[in-house]
């Protein structure tokens, strides 16, 4: 049957990767292609990057980052940040991603969403939200790397994209990010039961049993961290094997 | 002449499986082409393909390409992928499209509301690392049984003839994910992102030489 997904995210900025606390304080992880070659030797199903740099910054190095990463690594990779029209997912794709992730942009213009699943096929498109709780099992998407609020319901925005023809969903708790207490699972469980599409759980994982939780209560397809790997206090082999005793069907 | 061409129609990235190939054949001439020409005089040709199935065989129509993937698919090594293999069917339900009919069958979609053993949800793109139980074939070596591969679909092939079928996988209920006929190979799922077993599978399809 078909595995659950463990994937390592990389979050890059001026040809480094950082990882920061709920969205700030950034601190250095590495080189993204030795990193990505590690995560790939180790077993990791997929690749998410996630360009941070802020926008008036030279964008182009991610493309020779993921150019080559592409050449050595044989796993699906997407990338993510700053993508504002469909010409930003073509020059992505033509790098060597697999799949461009849209955030901000699929609030400010949805269309976009449209166009570039129409144009590369849903297979592609994953579109991010961010996500903060509002109420008891209300959530608000967020954008701007979590500075703005959109008056989005979470879970409406979700359903919304799907429709549009996003392929998979890249979910993330802002209350939980960075802060290694596990996913926000109440959320992922809405999101994911509300949707066709595959949901990837992001935000808050701080030890094995938070991922593994991600899947069996919060329903994910798939599962996304970034500090536990980077600063080497679990491999994603560990991470799978963890996962598979406890029931959980992953790719080992 | 190159050795092999990579069919470009103008529908999806080709450059991971230009990679890929590469990988495992760095000596071989590798083109991304959407000539006629070159895919006629090439020894082996990959027919990849994304998206939906209705803009895949326009774009193929398009770029006037139609008689040279035929030809190709019926006179030297061919590997289909992904869309690539659903268009050999004859009739896709993604958009109620005739394909190019070079083997009998039917493109089908998964079920709405599918669900596991265990009662859970399974969604639609069917997308993730599944086990490929494989028949026996020389693009198999080297790959053990139940290696799971990197798919990405919501549709798939029912070939009328159960002799084409080369692997199948669950989801939840079996599933063709390989077919094959004489000097022609097609899979669902994406060799170029499935890691070693894929490039194993790649490596298989550059040595491969069918009778």
């Amino acid at each position: 049957m078909l595995a659950k997904r463990i994937i390592p995210c990389l979050d890059v900025t001026a040809g480094r990767v950082v990882k920061g606390v709920s969205f700030v304080e950034l601190r250095d992880a590495g080189d993204p292609v030795e990193i990505a070659r590690r995560y790939d030797d180790q077993g990791a199903d997929e690749l998410t990057f996630l360009d941070i740099t802020a926008s008036s910054d030279d964008r182009s190095i991610i493309f020779h980052i993921i150019e080559k990463v592409a050449e050595q690594v044989f796993i699906p990779l997407t990338v993510g940040g700053g993508v504002r029209e469909v010409q930003d997912v073509r020059n992505l794709l033509n790098a060597g991603a697999d799949k461009v992730s849209i955030n901000t942009s699929a609030v400010v213009n949805p269309q976009l969403v449209a166009d570039a699943a129409g144009r590369y096929g849903s297979q592609c498109i994953v579109v991010a939200i961010d996500a903060k709780q509002v109420a008891p099992g209300k959530w608000e998407v967020f954008t701007h790397g979590g500075r703005k609020a959109t008056g989005l319901d979470a879970v409406e925005w979700a359903k919304n994209m799907q429709t549009l023809g996003a392929g998979e969903i890249l979910l993330t708790s802002m209350d939980q990010d960075g802060q290694k207490r596990g996913f926000d699972l109440a959320l992922t469980r809405a999101v994911t039961d509300a949707l066709e599409i595959p949901v990837i759980a992001s935000g808050g994982v701080g030890n094995l049993q938070h991922l593994a939780d991600g899947v069996k209560l919060g329903g994910a397809d798939a599962v996304l961290a970034a500090s536990i790997f980077h600063f080497g206090e679990y491999t994603v082999q560990q991470a799978k094997r963890y996962m598979a005793q406890q029931g959980i069907e992953v790719r080992l | 002449m190159v050795d092999i061409a990579i069919v470009d129609y103008g529908m999806g990235n080709l450059r991971s499986v230009q990679q890929a190939v590469r990988k495992v054949a760095p000596e071989a001439g590798v083109s991304v082409t959407d000539d006629a020409k070159v895919i006629a005089d090439a020894k082996r040709v990959i027919f990849p393909g994304q998206g939906a199935m209705r803009d895949c065989m326009r774009e193929l129509d398009a770029r006037g390409l139609r008689q040279a993937v035929l030809d190709a698919a019926r006179n030297k090594p061919f590997l289909g992928i992904c869309i690539g293999l659903q268009m050999l069917f004859e009739h896709s339900a993604e958009g109620d499209v005739p394909g190019l009919a070079v083997l009998p069958g039917e493109v089908v979609r998964f079920a709405h509301d599918l669900k596991d053993a265990q009662g859970n949800k399974l969604k639609v793109p069917h997308m993730g690392w599944n086990q490929v139980h494989h028949a026996e074939h020389v693009l198999w070596n080297g790959i053990p049984q139940d290696a799971r591969f990197y798919f990405v679909h919501s549709y798939y092939v029912q070939p009328s003839d159960t002799g084409l079928v080369q692997a199948t996988s669950d989801y939840p209920q079996p599933f063709v994910c390989a077919a094959a006929r004489d000097n022609l190979f097609a899979v669902q799922f994406h060799p170029e992102k499935s890691a070693a077993a894929g490039l194993q599978l790649l490596q298989n399809f550059i040595n491969w030489n069918p009778a």
